[in-house]
């Protein structure tokens, strides 16, 4: 939730996208292990995209097949149980991670697409543009949003990652919107928009090709800010029975929990894996993007002794 | 003055794009659900009840417009519909739920809030030190937990393994009935328990962090370290020279972060079973009723809003700029 401006050094950027393919690479390496927070965040996500990616691979059997052990304990022919249909349960937490990391990442993606050209034209243009937009974000951002899900979500008809999809894109761009257009506001009276104004280049190549490279700390932050947000919402959404039961994600895992009475049963292995991955994976998502705030902006990084930040003033003063 | 003025417009302006959006959701809808249930409905209410769901559903035949006129005369009136489950006015359903949200959900809020608040102050303040270093990630893992999950494993371990806590429900239904005595006062509060906790430790972090962040900014200005140097005691530094500043962007994200809290604390409510807006909402989604989902995400959204007044009242009297702006 905590998203501090980001300063991005404009200059490093617009020479980054002159740069040979193996420099960048080694400069996006060098990123990844430049901050203790990134390193950690992008391996627990690097190993659930992995998951989801290989999870074919590693479950041969379909994980919603109904099995003759019926809510056994974990054990070696079930290292986590099985539910109530007799479903393994680890083998529907591996499945479930590719419906949960896909539709997070996507529709993250599509809703960070749509806060960008919201946040970026409202802030360049100004005028009655921005009043409409900005006012239509605002708007957005303080209607509860899950509350909306579920009034969209119970009128589709087709129940499934589609519409689970749908209804948290349009409620998802709108905080990314906000802090976009306070950014461009505050770009686009640089100088080298002045330039490329001058040159006569269109507005929209000023917008996407000049303004948006120099704010692209800002939009990652944004996305996983809505990857987040997609993730833990299509979780409420699939719990409540909003998603597509018939398929395995850790939301309809939760979900046919919750309706099997798991809990008053005592069968903690059937729902305490789902919300866990789910738990470790927005960690992951999140250290990721405190990292990127304490890059862009080193007073947060913390500091090894309180000593340090009394030198560090001295020195300043 | 105009500060506020400004804001009241802004609110009535979302509270009408939620109307909207209320009106507008189900005419879009592929396959027309609500139809076939107000066809169910014909003789179950009376004939008033039912005009008015042919508005707010589209039964009439008269032109879009004027259905939407007569839809938000309907609204204006307070006639939210009848609840397709039980022939109830839906605003018999807001009355009976919404102030066990409120209480709950609003004591929790502000708990979590003071508390958040207070801890970000503190590990900004010893930054560095051990406290910050094992809180800062332990509160990032917490912040990214479900709240519905969370209820589940405090419902789990505290409700039946120990059976230290009722996590079933509102109050003790069997031995009290709803009223202002003492017994039932105290078996709410028992209650209450489990879904307010769960509330707080869900939302705590948000605040943490970004007042923390706010708290960091702000103690590398220079008159933060003017105060120090005038030999301040370090409580006054911390708490009237800083932190004073920094809590400002806390109470913009509070107030954005609302309708955030409201959700996961409906997703906890239905955990608990407690009788709360949040429960009658998942209870309105398995009937497929209706009116009874749209009344209850009309009322969230005004309360949602409402809380966003309050916090902006607060801004004013705590931030003497916006105050003395063309007072």
């Amino acid at each position: 939730m905590s998203v501090s401006s980001v300063p991005v050094d404009a200059e490093n950027q617009e020479a980054g996208s002159e740069r040979p393919l193996g420099t960048r690479l080694r400069g996006l390496w060098r990123a990844a292990t430049a901050n203790g927070k990134v390193t950690f965040g992008l391996m627990i996500v690097g190993f659930f995209v992995l998951l989801a990616l290989f999870s074919p691979l590693l479950v041969r059997v379909d994980a919603n097949a109904f099995g003759p052990d019926i809510s056994v304990n974990p054990s070696g022919a079930h290292p986590l149980g099985t539910t109530s249909y007799g479903q393994d349960v680890l083998a529907q937490v591996i499945v479930g991670a590719r419906a949960s990391v896909a539709l997070g990442f996507i529709t993250g993606i599509i809703a960070t697409i749509i806060s960008v050209v919201v946040g970026l034209v409202s802030g360049y243009f100004g005028g009655w543009i921005d009043e409409v937009l900005s006012m239509l974000s605002n708007v957005f951002l303080v209607l509860p949003a899950l509350p909306l899900a579920i009034v969209m979500a119970s009128f589709l008809p087709y129940k499934g990652p589609l519409t689970i999809g749908f209804v948290l894109t349009i409620t998802g761009w709108s905080w990314g919107a906000r802090v976009l257009r306070a950014q461009t506001l505050s770009m686009r009276n640089r100088e080298f928009v002045t330039a490329a104004k001058s040159t006569g280049e269109p507005a929209w190549r000023i917008i996407f090709f000049e303004i948006f490279p120099s704010e692209v700390g800002v939009v990652v932050a944004q996305l996983l800010g809505t990857i987040i947000y997609v993730i833990l919402a299509e979780a409420g959404l699939e719990f409540l029975g909003l998603g597509d039961l018939g398929s395995v994600s850790w939301g309809t895992m939760l979900y046919w929990a919750g309706n099997q009475d798991a809990l008053a049963l005592g069968y903690w292995w059937w729902f305490v894996p789902p919300g866990l991955c789910i738990a470790i994976l927005g960690a992951g998502l999140a250290f990721v993007n405190f990292g990127i705030d304490e890059i862009a902006n080193p007073r947060l990084r913390t500091l090894k002794t309180e000593r340090a930040r009394k030198t560090k003033k001295a020195v300043v003063s | 003055m105009r500060h506020l003025i400004q804001r009241v417009g802004f609110y009535v302006i979302a509270l009408w794009a939620s109307v909207t959006l209320n009106f507008f959701i189900p005419r879009l809808s592929p396959g027309d659900p609500a139809a076939a249930l107000l066809a169910r409905m014909h003789g179950r209410i009376s004939p008033a009840a039912l005009h008015a769901l042919e508005i707010q559903y589209g039964g009439v035949k008269d032109t879009l417009f004027s259905q939407y006129v007569q839809y938000l005369g309907n609204m204006l009136h307070g006639n939210l519909g009848t609840s397709f489950a039980n022939a109830e006015p839906v605003t018999n359903v807001i009355a009976r739920d919404l102030p066990w949200t409120i209480v709950l959900v609003g004591i929790s809020l502000v708990i979590s809030f003071v508390i958040g608040t207070i801890l970000g102050v503190a590990v900004a303040w010893w930054r560095g030190s051990k406290a910050d270093t094992i809180l800062m990630p332990a509160f990032t893992f917490i912040s990214a937990i479900p709240y519905f999950w969370f209820a589940l494993a405090l419902v789990f371990v505290l409700g039946y393994s120990w059976g230290w806590l009722p996590s079933i429900g509102g109050y003790d239904i069997y031995s009290y009935t709803p009223g202002l005595d003492l017994g039932f006062l105290v078996s709410a509060a028992q209650y209450a328990i489990l879904p307010a906790f769960t509330i707080v430790v869900g939302s705590i972090a948000g605040w943490m962090i970004t007042m923390r962040n706010t708290m960091i900014t702000t103690l590398s200005e220079d008159y933060v370290l003017m105060a120090e140097a005038k030999g301040l005691t370090r409580w006054r530094v911390m708490m009237t020279y800083a932190a004073r500043n920094a809590i400002l962007p806390n109470i913009t994200s509070f107030a954005l972060s609302l309708g955030f809290v409201v959700s996961g604390s409906l997703l906890t409510e239905i955990v608990f079973n407690y009788p709360g807006i949040g429960y009658a909402l998942v209870q309105g989604v398995e009937n497929k009723d209706y009116p009874v989902i749209q009344g209850l995400f009309l009322i969230i959204t005004v309360a949602v809003l409402v809380a966003n007044f309050l916090a902006d009242l607060i801004y004013v009297i705590l931030d003497p700029r916006v105050r003395n702006e063309r007072g």
